[in-house]
């Protein structure tokens, strides 16, 4: 957390310092396009990227910022995939007020459950958010009328983007637009983690008994960062609902909270692209070793994983990013 | 109606005792050094493991291969616990969380390449397999074993915590690390002995859990959720706060399923989520982590 060092500068420079667009940022967006030009095979693989990374993102934002640990965080991204798949069985197909009913459910959820997150901290907040996550798991399945149980939800249909735009079987749309949602909320979060907002999230994570000594809300700012957290979540899942037309029960389980943490920790946590990172680095992981041989991808992710944490500390954005310092200084 | 009630907490109190088995040892190193170890059962599932090796492929007896699955599991826990764990001791919890799932991924993949995907067969011997009848209700006698089993080593462990100067020493490193260290108590020491014995309580446990629940490499994720509900709920490092909640853990979970097929997994959560919001340090905890 070697980011967090006190400012030298007055605070407001210090801020826009930190959101001022590097050139290794914009190449990575440019590069998150390289998909539609040289593998169009992979679109689809490269649209669940993508909302996976949207949703360690999301996570990134408690976890790395606020230092909130949840490992119910799938709670979120399922409850904003079913919200959005039932407004479409129900007839309401629209994909980008689809995006918006899925945050807005998953954000009320989570405007509730921020009640109880803010109260409690190590072990027992990381059971009661795993719990959580297992109830609403839970409902779901009981609930069948309404979520079609283990079966999955059947019927979703997602109309024109923009009434003009098809979502094809190739996945072209449905790339773009993942593309342009996932961009959208980075430039949210962006905005946000460099401001004032985000500056007191940080200092919750170092320090919270200071930050109350100086004044600071601990509890107020850690029930808004989990909300937008949720909401975002929640787009997430609404996405994953919207382009593949169907809602499984597997979009809650606790696999996929652990999962998302394990992405984020391989990115690296509150290093802003960690979660998207990570998520490309799981998934095509994934992808690759299960063609290779189906049941023992995991022993590579978990050498992986034991690798980042004993040599990169920061995540592999993290390590790239004292990389990139090394040569800086090697090149003057 | 009655009858059931009594085989429901027959069959809920062994369920616990397994339970039980399972977590002790992730409780006490847990309330020692404030290490997160989620490969704890990673470990249980070595035990397993090695008894179904020693009964299908070499013919042992099923009791004797307990001791074994003991044996194998404590080995090689002291191993990844001197090579790997103890330089993340001061590391966050966050760390060890990842670096021990990223141990619990391994154990999956290499469970999953010598002995497949599949459940392991494994067959009992018959005079543990039968049911006795007492007084119109029908007990089994592996679940009697099982009691059996999981009281005396609660007893033993009780004894050798309380009256021990074993005991004494690991009571003082989980009350106040730095003290006993000041007090020349040799912790690290101290810490890799409870720790291999943990393990090991976890190793029987997997293999004493075959034939209840069963054996496959997902195993070692399946379980990790109620171990952690049994140690959250006991509070770190107490024996008896352990015992307690896998009890109760292991009675409402077996009679959920018997009573409310529909929701019993639901109520299960509601009641840890309340106990945990009720005390956040479990049951019996005493001290802040």
């Amino acid at each position: 957390m070697s980011d967090a060092s006190v400012p030298a500068k007055p605070p407001a420079e210090f801020l826009a310092d930190g959101a001022r667009w590097r050139w290794a940022e914009i190449a990575f967006w440019l590069a998150a396009t390289l998909p539609y030009f040289v593998a169009q095979d992979y679109l689809q693989l490269a649209g669940q990227v993508l909302i996976t990374g949207l949703f360690a993102m999301s996570l990134d934002l408690i976890l790395g910022y606020a230092g909130v640990v949840s490992l119910g965080h799938a709670a979120f991204f399922g409850l904003g995939a079913y919200a959005c798949g039932v407004a479409s069985k129900w007839g309401w197909g629209e994909p980008i007020t689809g995006l918006l009913i899925g945050g807005a459910f998953a954000g009320i959820v989570g405007y509730g459950a921020s009640f109880i997150v803010s109260r409690f901290k190590g072990l027992a907040l990381i059971m009661i958010t795993l719990g959580l996550n297992q109830l609403v798991a839970e409902a779901a399945n009981s609930a069948h009328g309404l979520t079609g149980g283990a079966d999955g939800l059947q019927g979703v249909h997602t109309w024109d983007l923009l009434g003009y735009f098809h979502f094809d079987l190739y996945g072209v749309t449905a790339f773009w637009y993942i593309l342009a949602v996932v961009f959208a909320c980075f430039l949210l979060t962006r905005r946000m983690v460099h401001s004032p907002f985000g500056l007191a999230l940080r200092g919750i994570r170092e320090n919270s008994t200071r930050m109350v000594a100086i004044g600071a809300a601990n509890r107020a700012h850690i029930r808004k960062a989990f909300v937008i957290a949720a909401f975002m979540a929640g787009v997430a899942g609404a996405l994953l609902t919207e382009t593949t037309e169907t809602v499984s029960l597997e979009t809650l389980s606790f696999q996929r909270s652990a999962d998302v943490l394990v992405m984020l920790i391989l990115g690296g946590v509150g290093q802003l692209y960690g979660g998207v990172v990570g998520a490309a680095i799981y998934m095509v992981a994934r992808d690759r070793f299960s063609d290779v041989n189906p049941q023992y991808w995991y022993f590579w992710i978990g050498l992986l994983l034991i690798a980042v944490v004993v040599f990169l500390p920061n995540g592999i954005v993290g390590g790239l990013k004292k990389l990139g310092g090394y040569l800086g200084r090697a090149g003057r | 109606m009655i009858g059931n009630i009594i085989g429901v907490l027959y069959d809920g109190f062994a369920y616990g005792m397994l339970l039980f088995l399972l977590s002790v040892g992730m409780s006490v190193t847990l309330g020692m050094m404030n290490f997160v170890n989620l490969a704890h059962c990673a470990f249980a599932m070595i035990g397993g493991f090695v008894t179904v090796t020693l009964i299908n492929n070499f013919g042992w007896p099923f009791l004797a291969t307990l001791p074994a699955a003991f044996a194998a599991a404590a080995a090689v826990s002291v191993v990844f616990e001197r090579i790997l764990f103890r330089r993340f001791y001061r590391a966050t919890d966050l760390d060890q969380c990842l670096l021990t799932i990223g141990v619990v991924f391994v154990s999956i993949a290499a469970a999953a390449y010598f002995f497949g995907t599949t459940q392991q067969p494994v067959r009992l011997p018959d005079w543990i397999r039968g049911v006795v009848a007492i007084g119109g209700h029908n007990f089994g006698v592996y679940r009697f074993f099982l009691i059996v089993v999981a009281l005396a080593i609660t007893g033993a462990l009780i004894f050798g915590v309380e009256h021990t100067s074993f005991g004494a020493r690991v009571r003082a490193a989980v009350d106040n690390q730095r003290m006993a260290r000041g007090l020349g108590i040799n912790v690290d020491r101290v810490f890799a002995l409870t720790f291999a014995l943990g393990s090991g309580l976890a190793g029987l446990g997997g293999a004493l859990a075959i034939e209840v629940v069963g054996l496959d490499p997902q195993f070692a994720f399946t379980y990790l959720v109620y171990v952690l509900i049994v140690v959250s709920l006991g509070g770190m490092g107490s024996v008896g706060g352990a015992f307690a909640a896998a009890v109760l853990l292991g009675v409402s979970d077996t009679a959920g399923k018997y009573y409310m097929p529909q929701v019993s997994a639901f109520l299960i959560y509601v009641i840890v989520v309340a106990l945990l919001m009720w005390r956040p340090l479990g049951l019996f905890g005493k001290r802040h982590a």
